[in-house]
Protein backbone atom coordinates (compact mmCIF):
# COMPACT_ATOMS: atom_id res chain seq x y z
CA UNK A 1 0.00 0.00 0.00
CA UNK A 2 1.34 3.45 -0.88
CA UNK A 3 2.50 4.99 2.39
CA UNK A 4 1.53 9.16 0.99
CA UNK A 5 -2.56 8.13 1.45
CA UNK A 6 -3.15 4.56 1.94
CA UNK A 7 -4.67 4.27 -1.93
CA UNK A 8 -4.39 1.58 -4.01
CA UNK A 9 -3.20 3.32 -7.14
CA UNK A 10 -4.97 5.62 -9.73
CA UNK A 11 -4.33 4.15 -12.91
CA UNK A 12 -1.12 6.20 -12.83
CA UNK A 13 1.80 5.67 -13.84
CA UNK A 14 5.49 7.81 -13.50
CA UNK A 15 8.63 8.04 -15.11
CA UNK A 16 11.52 8.50 -13.38
CA UNK A 17 12.86 8.54 -9.72
CA UNK A 18 14.75 5.87 -8.51
CA UNK A 19 12.17 3.50 -7.89
CA UNK A 20 8.49 2.93 -10.19
CA UNK A 21 5.28 0.84 -9.85
CA UNK A 22 2.48 1.19 -11.99
CA UNK A 23 -0.41 1.89 -9.68
CA UNK A 24 -3.77 -0.43 -10.69
CA UNK A 25 -6.32 0.89 -12.92
CA UNK A 26 -9.79 2.00 -11.55
CA UNK A 27 -9.35 3.29 -8.14
CA UNK A 28 -11.54 5.80 -6.12
CA UNK A 29 -10.22 6.65 -2.33
CA UNK A 30 -12.62 5.48 0.65
CA UNK A 31 -12.88 2.00 -0.89
CA UNK A 32 -11.47 -1.26 0.38
CA UNK A 33 -10.63 -2.19 -3.07
CA UNK A 34 -7.69 -5.19 -3.06
CA UNK A 35 -4.30 -3.54 -4.02
CA UNK A 36 -1.59 -4.70 -5.70
CA UNK A 37 1.72 -2.75 -6.35
CA UNK A 38 3.51 -4.25 -8.40
CA UNK A 39 7.45 -4.27 -7.22
CA UNK A 40 8.79 -7.11 -9.11
CA UNK A 41 8.05 -6.05 -12.78
CA UNK A 42 11.29 -5.19 -14.96
CA UNK A 43 12.51 -2.22 -15.25
CA UNK A 44 15.87 -0.74 -16.35
CA UNK A 45 17.46 1.00 -13.46
CA UNK A 46 19.02 4.47 -13.70
CA UNK A 47 21.99 4.66 -15.32
CA UNK A 48 24.13 8.28 -15.56
CA UNK A 49 21.70 9.76 -13.00
CA UNK A 50 18.57 8.97 -15.19
CA UNK A 51 15.86 7.64 -13.74
CA UNK A 52 13.79 4.37 -14.27
CA UNK A 53 11.04 3.97 -16.20
CA UNK A 54 7.16 3.86 -15.43
CA UNK A 55 4.47 6.62 -16.20
CA UNK A 56 1.94 7.58 -13.90
CA UNK A 57 -1.51 7.86 -16.12
CA UNK A 58 -4.19 9.12 -14.15
CA UNK A 59 -7.52 9.71 -15.59
CA UNK A 60 -9.73 7.16 -13.87
CA UNK A 61 -13.60 7.24 -13.20
CA UNK A 62 -15.13 7.40 -10.18
CA UNK A 63 -16.27 3.91 -7.94
CA UNK A 64 -19.02 1.73 -8.56
CA UNK A 65 -21.49 1.91 -5.47
CA UNK A 66 -24.58 -0.56 -5.03
CA UNK A 67 -27.64 0.95 -5.20
CA UNK A 68 -30.54 -1.36 -4.53
CA UNK A 69 -32.46 0.64 -1.14
CA UNK A 70 -36.10 1.30 -1.64
CA UNK A 71 -36.92 3.39 1.55
CA UNK A 72 -38.36 6.93 2.79
CA UNK A 73 -36.48 9.50 0.85
CA UNK A 74 -34.94 12.46 3.83
CA UNK A 75 -32.37 15.49 3.30
CA UNK A 76 -28.98 14.68 4.44
CA UNK A 77 -26.46 17.99 5.48
CA UNK A 78 -22.73 17.84 4.24
CA UNK A 79 -21.57 21.13 4.12
CA UNK A 80 -18.50 19.75 2.62
CA UNK A 81 -15.93 21.74 0.20
CA UNK A 82 -15.76 19.63 -2.96
CA UNK A 83 -12.20 20.24 -2.73
CA UNK A 84 -11.03 19.72 0.79
CA UNK A 85 -9.93 16.04 -0.07
CA UNK A 86 -7.23 17.69 -2.50
CA UNK A 87 -6.96 20.63 0.26
CA UNK A 88 -6.31 17.44 2.67
CA UNK A 89 -3.27 16.33 0.61
CA UNK A 90 -1.86 19.21 -0.28
CA UNK A 91 -1.45 20.47 3.67
CA UNK A 92 0.03 16.96 3.56
CA UNK A 93 2.62 18.04 1.18
CA UNK A 94 2.99 21.62 2.75
CA UNK A 95 4.08 19.74 5.77
CA UNK A 96 6.50 17.16 3.86
CA UNK A 97 8.04 20.00 2.05
CA UNK A 98 8.53 22.16 5.38
CA UNK A 99 10.24 18.96 6.47
CA UNK A 100 12.72 19.18 4.30
CA UNK A 101 12.80 23.03 4.17
CA UNK A 102 12.32 22.07 0.56
CA UNK A 103 10.75 25.40 -1.35
CA UNK A 104 7.91 24.43 -3.61
CA UNK A 105 7.06 25.89 -6.88
CA UNK A 106 3.77 25.31 -8.96
CA UNK A 107 4.72 26.68 -12.43
CA UNK A 108 1.39 27.22 -14.09
CA UNK A 109 0.87 28.41 -18.11
CA UNK A 110 -0.40 27.44 -21.49
CA UNK A 111 1.02 25.35 -23.55
CA UNK A 112 4.16 27.00 -24.87
CA UNK A 113 4.37 29.68 -22.80
CA UNK A 114 8.53 28.22 -21.74
CA UNK A 115 8.02 26.61 -19.11
CA UNK A 116 10.23 23.88 -19.65
CA UNK A 117 13.00 26.08 -21.22
CA UNK A 118 12.71 28.25 -18.62
CA UNK A 119 13.16 25.76 -16.81
CA UNK A 120 15.96 23.99 -18.10
CA UNK A 121 18.11 27.44 -18.39
CA UNK A 122 17.47 27.58 -14.41
CA UNK A 123 18.50 24.70 -13.30
CA UNK A 124 21.81 24.63 -15.63
CA UNK A 125 23.02 28.14 -13.54
CA UNK A 126 21.75 26.85 -10.55
CA UNK A 127 23.33 23.47 -10.86
CA UNK A 128 26.22 22.63 -8.34
CA UNK A 129 25.21 25.51 -5.67
CA UNK A 130 21.32 24.39 -4.84
CA UNK A 131 20.00 21.04 -4.77
CA UNK A 132 16.58 20.98 -7.29
CA UNK A 133 14.55 18.69 -8.33
CA UNK A 134 11.25 18.83 -10.74
CA UNK A 135 8.17 17.21 -11.24
CA UNK A 136 6.73 17.47 -14.77
CA UNK A 137 2.64 17.34 -15.58
CA UNK A 138 1.73 16.65 -19.19
CA UNK A 139 -1.29 14.73 -20.50
CA UNK A 140 0.98 12.23 -22.25
CA UNK A 141 4.91 11.54 -22.93
CA UNK A 142 8.10 11.93 -20.74
CA UNK A 143 9.39 14.33 -23.30
CA UNK A 144 9.72 17.19 -20.63
CA UNK A 145 11.15 14.88 -17.78
CA UNK A 146 13.81 13.75 -20.72
CA UNK A 147 14.81 17.32 -21.07
CA UNK A 148 15.06 18.27 -17.04
CA UNK A 149 17.29 14.84 -17.13
CA UNK A 150 19.31 15.80 -19.20
CA UNK A 151 20.34 18.77 -17.59
CA UNK A 152 21.50 16.55 -14.67
CA UNK A 153 18.36 17.38 -12.49
CA UNK A 154 15.97 14.51 -10.65
CA UNK A 155 12.81 14.30 -12.79
CA UNK A 156 9.95 12.84 -12.44
CA UNK A 157 6.94 12.81 -15.42
CA UNK A 158 3.45 12.44 -14.11
CA UNK A 159 0.90 11.79 -17.52
CA UNK A 160 -2.31 12.90 -16.44
CA UNK A 161 -4.03 11.00 -19.10
CA UNK A 162 -7.30 12.99 -20.25
CA UNK A 163 -6.80 14.95 -16.73
CA UNK A 164 -6.16 18.56 -17.64
CA UNK A 165 -4.27 19.23 -14.06
CA UNK A 166 -2.18 17.98 -11.74
CA UNK A 167 -3.62 17.53 -8.10
CA UNK A 168 -1.88 16.97 -4.47
CA UNK A 169 -2.48 13.64 -4.62
CA UNK A 170 -0.66 13.00 -7.69
CA UNK A 171 2.46 15.46 -6.33
CA UNK A 172 2.47 13.37 -2.75
CA UNK A 173 3.16 10.62 -5.22
CA UNK A 174 5.26 11.87 -7.56
CA UNK A 175 7.62 13.62 -4.32
CA UNK A 176 7.49 9.75 -3.00
CA UNK A 177 9.68 8.43 -5.99
CA UNK A 178 12.03 11.56 -7.09
CA UNK A 179 13.37 11.72 -3.07
CA UNK A 180 13.97 15.09 -1.61
CA UNK A 181 17.01 17.03 -0.64
CA UNK A 182 17.12 19.18 2.20
CA UNK A 183 17.00 22.68 1.28
CA UNK A 184 16.41 21.74 -2.20
CA UNK A 185 13.90 23.60 -4.51
CA UNK A 186 10.91 21.86 -6.13
CA UNK A 187 9.70 22.97 -9.26
CA UNK A 188 6.34 21.45 -9.96
CA UNK A 189 5.53 21.82 -13.73
CA UNK A 190 1.46 21.80 -13.89
CA UNK A 191 -0.30 21.02 -17.13
CA UNK A 192 0.09 23.66 -20.04
CA UNK A 193 -3.45 25.43 -19.33
CA UNK A 194 -4.84 28.33 -18.69
CA UNK A 195 -8.06 27.34 -16.49
CA UNK A 196 -8.00 24.06 -14.78
CA UNK A 197 -4.63 24.14 -12.83
CA UNK A 198 -5.48 26.85 -10.87
CA UNK A 199 -8.13 25.55 -8.34
CA UNK A 200 -5.93 22.83 -7.46
CA UNK A 201 -3.43 23.65 -4.21
CA UNK A 202 -0.10 21.49 -4.46
CA UNK A 203 0.89 22.18 -1.48
CA UNK A 204 3.34 24.55 -2.95
CA UNK A 205 4.87 27.80 -1.09
CA UNK A 206 4.55 29.97 -4.19
CA UNK A 207 2.90 30.31 -7.49
CA UNK A 208 4.49 31.18 -10.63
CA UNK A 209 2.63 32.01 -13.53
CA UNK A 210 4.09 32.24 -16.97
CA UNK A 211 2.67 33.98 -20.02
CA UNK A 212 4.59 34.48 -23.11
CA UNK A 213 4.31 38.22 -24.82
CA UNK A 214 2.92 36.70 -28.13
CA UNK A 215 0.06 35.45 -26.31
CA UNK A 216 -1.54 39.19 -26.41
CA UNK A 217 -2.00 41.90 -23.69
CA UNK A 218 -5.91 40.25 -22.69
CA UNK A 219 -5.20 37.08 -21.53
CA UNK A 220 -5.02 38.11 -17.56
CA UNK A 221 -8.78 39.43 -17.87
CA UNK A 222 -9.56 36.64 -20.24
CA UNK A 223 -8.20 33.97 -18.03
CA UNK A 224 -8.08 35.27 -14.53
CA UNK A 225 -7.73 32.74 -12.39
CA UNK A 226 -4.56 31.11 -13.10
CA UNK A 227 -2.84 35.00 -12.29
CA UNK A 228 -4.97 35.65 -9.60
CA UNK A 229 -3.61 33.28 -6.66
CA UNK A 230 0.21 33.93 -8.40
CA UNK A 231 3.24 35.51 -5.99
CA UNK A 232 5.42 35.71 -9.68
CA UNK A 233 3.88 36.09 -12.87
CA UNK A 234 7.05 35.40 -15.98
CA UNK A 235 6.69 37.35 -19.02
CA UNK A 236 8.50 35.54 -21.17
CA UNK A 237 10.05 35.44 -24.82
CA UNK A 238 10.60 39.17 -24.40
CA UNK A 239 12.93 39.08 -27.29
CA UNK A 240 10.42 38.87 -29.58
CA UNK A 241 8.72 41.74 -28.65
CA UNK A 242 10.40 44.05 -31.19
CA UNK A 243 8.58 42.02 -33.90
CA UNK A 244 4.89 42.24 -31.97
CA UNK A 245 2.63 44.46 -31.87
CA UNK A 246 1.70 43.89 -28.53
CA UNK A 247 1.61 46.69 -25.80
CA UNK A 248 3.67 45.07 -22.57
CA UNK A 249 2.32 48.26 -20.65
CA UNK A 250 -1.21 47.41 -21.24
CA UNK A 251 -0.23 43.34 -20.41
CA UNK A 252 1.48 44.37 -17.49
CA UNK A 253 -2.02 46.77 -16.28
CA UNK A 254 -3.87 43.73 -16.84
CA UNK A 255 -2.06 41.31 -14.54
CA UNK A 256 -1.48 43.68 -11.59
CA UNK A 257 -5.84 44.29 -12.25
CA UNK A 258 -6.36 40.99 -11.59
CA UNK A 259 -3.32 39.72 -9.14
CA UNK A 260 -2.40 43.19 -7.48
CA UNK A 261 0.23 41.47 -5.52
CA UNK A 262 2.34 39.38 -7.86
CA UNK A 263 5.58 40.41 -8.74
CA UNK A 264 6.12 40.59 -12.76
CA UNK A 265 9.20 40.13 -14.33
CA UNK A 266 10.36 40.14 -17.81
CA UNK A 267 12.19 37.25 -18.71
CA UNK A 268 13.66 35.75 -22.24
CA UNK A 269 16.01 32.60 -22.37
CA UNK A 270 17.36 33.71 -25.39
CA UNK A 271 18.99 36.70 -24.34
CA UNK A 272 19.16 36.15 -20.76
CA UNK A 273 16.95 39.14 -19.86
CA UNK A 274 15.97 39.09 -16.45
CA UNK A 275 17.02 35.78 -15.86
CA UNK A 276 19.20 36.80 -13.09
CA UNK A 277 16.71 39.03 -11.16
CA UNK A 278 14.72 35.27 -11.76
CA UNK A 279 17.36 33.05 -9.94
CA UNK A 280 17.68 35.92 -6.90
CA UNK A 281 13.78 35.85 -6.32
CA UNK A 282 14.17 32.29 -6.50
CA UNK A 283 17.19 32.08 -3.97
CA UNK A 284 15.76 34.86 -1.98
CA UNK A 285 12.43 32.75 -1.43
CA UNK A 286 14.27 29.60 -0.42
CA UNK A 287 16.44 32.00 2.04
CA UNK A 288 13.34 33.58 3.48
CA UNK A 289 11.99 29.71 4.18
CA UNK A 290 14.75 28.20 5.19
CA UNK A 291 15.41 31.44 7.63
CA UNK A 292 11.81 31.17 8.83
CA UNK A 293 12.06 27.00 9.42
CA UNK A 294 15.27 27.61 11.34
CA UNK A 295 13.64 30.11 13.39
CA UNK A 296 10.71 27.73 14.23
CA UNK A 297 12.97 24.77 14.65
CA UNK A 298 15.10 27.27 17.33
CA UNK A 299 11.89 28.20 18.92
CA UNK A 300 10.81 24.81 20.07
CA UNK A 301 14.18 23.88 20.85
CA UNK A 302 14.20 27.18 23.61
CA UNK A 303 10.71 26.00 24.83
CA UNK A 304 11.85 22.27 25.02
CA UNK A 305 15.36 23.78 26.90
CA UNK A 306 12.80 25.72 29.29
CA UNK A 307 10.77 22.32 30.08
CA UNK A 308 13.99 20.77 31.56
CA UNK B 1 -12.94 21.09 -18.31
CA UNK B 2 -11.85 20.62 -14.33
CA UNK B 3 -15.50 20.12 -13.80
CA UNK B 4 -14.87 16.65 -14.90
CA UNK B 5 -12.61 15.98 -11.72
CA UNK B 6 -14.76 17.83 -9.31
CA UNK B 7 -17.74 16.17 -10.40
CA UNK B 8 -15.52 13.24 -9.30
CA UNK B 9 -14.50 14.57 -6.30
CA UNK B 10 -18.17 14.91 -5.40
CA UNK B 11 -18.91 11.61 -6.31
CA UNK B 12 -16.10 11.07 -3.64
CA UNK B 13 -18.25 13.27 -0.90
CA UNK B 14 -21.01 11.34 -1.46
CA UNK B 15 -20.28 8.03 -1.18
CA UNK B 16 -17.80 8.89 1.99
CA UNK B 17 -21.70 9.99 3.18
CA UNK B 18 -23.50 6.69 2.07
CA UNK B 19 -20.87 5.05 4.03
CA UNK B 20 -20.97 7.08 6.81
CA UNK B 21 -24.94 7.54 6.63
CA UNK B 22 -25.93 4.10 5.31
CA UNK B 23 -28.23 5.58 2.44
CA UNK B 24 -28.44 3.69 -0.98
CA UNK B 25 -29.98 6.30 -3.81
CA UNK B 26 -29.32 9.96 -4.04
CA UNK B 27 -31.84 11.65 -5.96
CA UNK B 28 -31.15 15.72 -5.67
CA UNK B 29 -27.71 17.08 -4.88
CA UNK B 30 -27.42 20.91 -4.04
CA UNK B 31 -23.90 22.26 -4.25
CA UNK B 32 -23.05 26.09 -3.24
CA UNK B 33 -20.98 27.46 -6.00
CA UNK B 34 -19.00 31.10 -5.64
CA UNK B 35 -19.91 33.21 -8.55
CA UNK B 36 -15.34 33.33 -8.64
CA UNK B 37 -14.89 30.05 -8.30
CA UNK B 38 -13.78 28.86 -11.89
CA UNK B 39 -16.60 26.77 -12.49
CA UNK B 40 -19.04 26.06 -15.99
CA UNK B 41 -22.15 24.98 -14.58
CA UNK B 42 -23.56 23.38 -17.62
CA UNK B 43 -19.75 21.53 -17.58
CA UNK B 44 -20.69 20.38 -13.88
CA UNK B 45 -24.37 18.74 -15.11
CA UNK B 46 -22.59 17.12 -18.09
CA UNK B 47 -19.68 15.97 -16.00
CA UNK B 48 -22.31 14.42 -13.32
CA UNK B 49 -24.19 13.02 -15.32
CA UNK B 50 -21.00 10.85 -16.58
CA UNK B 51 -19.87 10.43 -13.44
CA UNK B 52 -23.06 9.43 -11.55
CA UNK B 53 -23.57 6.64 -14.32
CA UNK B 54 -23.53 3.53 -12.79
CA UNK B 55 -23.55 4.29 -9.46
CA UNK B 56 -26.21 5.46 -6.31
CA UNK B 57 -26.47 8.92 -7.60
CA UNK B 58 -27.50 8.06 -11.35
CA UNK B 59 -29.90 10.31 -12.14
CA UNK B 60 -30.06 13.01 -9.29
CA UNK B 61 -31.09 16.33 -10.03
CA UNK B 62 -28.17 18.25 -9.42
CA UNK B 63 -29.11 21.86 -7.96
CA UNK B 64 -26.54 24.95 -7.97
CA UNK B 65 -26.69 27.89 -5.23
CA UNK B 66 -25.09 30.64 -6.16
CA UNK B 67 -23.08 32.61 -3.91
CA UNK B 68 -22.55 36.21 -4.61
CA UNK B 69 -18.62 37.19 -5.00
CA UNK B 70 -16.86 39.53 -2.87
CA UNK B 71 -13.32 41.06 -3.55
CA UNK B 72 -11.15 42.85 -1.63
CA UNK B 73 -10.26 46.68 -3.35
CA UNK B 74 -6.64 47.51 -2.96
CA UNK B 75 -7.31 51.29 -3.98
CA UNK B 76 -9.72 52.06 -1.09
CA UNK B 77 -9.18 49.05 1.30
CA UNK B 78 -12.30 48.18 1.14
CA UNK B 79 -14.07 44.54 1.08
CA UNK B 80 -17.10 44.89 -1.60
CA UNK B 81 -19.56 42.69 -3.54
CA UNK B 82 -18.86 42.13 -7.00
CA UNK B 83 -21.38 41.15 -9.43
CA UNK B 84 -18.32 39.83 -12.06
CA UNK B 85 -15.33 39.27 -11.36
CA UNK B 86 -13.91 41.99 -13.87
CA UNK B 87 -16.47 44.75 -12.54
CA UNK B 88 -14.43 48.03 -10.78
CA UNK B 89 -14.84 48.71 -7.21
CA UNK B 90 -18.46 49.95 -6.45
CA UNK B 91 -17.59 52.31 -4.09
CA UNK B 92 -14.14 53.31 -5.77
CA UNK B 93 -14.16 52.76 -9.56
CA UNK B 94 -10.51 50.88 -8.97
CA UNK B 95 -9.79 47.87 -11.09
CA UNK B 96 -7.59 45.67 -8.55
CA UNK B 97 -9.44 43.81 -6.50
CA UNK B 98 -8.73 40.30 -4.88
CA UNK B 99 -11.55 37.98 -4.75
CA UNK B 100 -11.99 37.08 -0.84
CA UNK B 101 -15.53 35.15 -1.03
CA UNK B 102 -17.34 33.03 -3.62
CA UNK B 103 -14.96 31.05 -4.64
CA UNK B 104 -15.93 28.15 -2.73
CA UNK B 105 -17.37 24.39 -4.38
CA UNK B 106 -19.43 22.59 -1.81
CA UNK B 107 -21.79 20.06 -1.49
CA UNK B 108 -24.54 21.34 0.59
CA UNK B 109 -27.14 18.51 1.17
CA UNK B 110 -28.22 15.81 -0.64
CA UNK B 111 -32.05 14.30 -1.14
CA UNK B 112 -31.70 10.37 -0.07
CA UNK B 113 -33.19 7.08 -0.16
Amino acid sequence: MCTTCGCSGDGATFEGGDHAHPHGAGHTHGHAHEHSHDHGHDHPHPHEGEGAHADLNYGSGPARAHAPGLSQARMVEIERNILSKNDAYAATNRARFAQDGSLALNMLAGPGAGKTTLLVETLKTLAGTIPCSVIEGDQQTSHDAERIRATGTPAIQINTGKGCHLDAHMVGHAVEHLGMHMGGILFIENVGNLVCPAAFDLGEKRRVTLLSVTEGEDKPLKYPDIFEKADMVLLTKTDLLPHLDVKVDVLEANIKRVAPQAQILHVSTRNGQGMPQWLDWLKGERRALLDALAAQAQARADMLRAAE
Amino acid sequence: MHEMSLCESLMGVIEESAQREGFTKVTRVRVEVGRFAGVELPAMHFGFEVVARGTLAEGAVLDFDIVPGSAWCFDCGQTVELENRMDPCPVCAGVRLQPTGGTEIRLKDMEVI
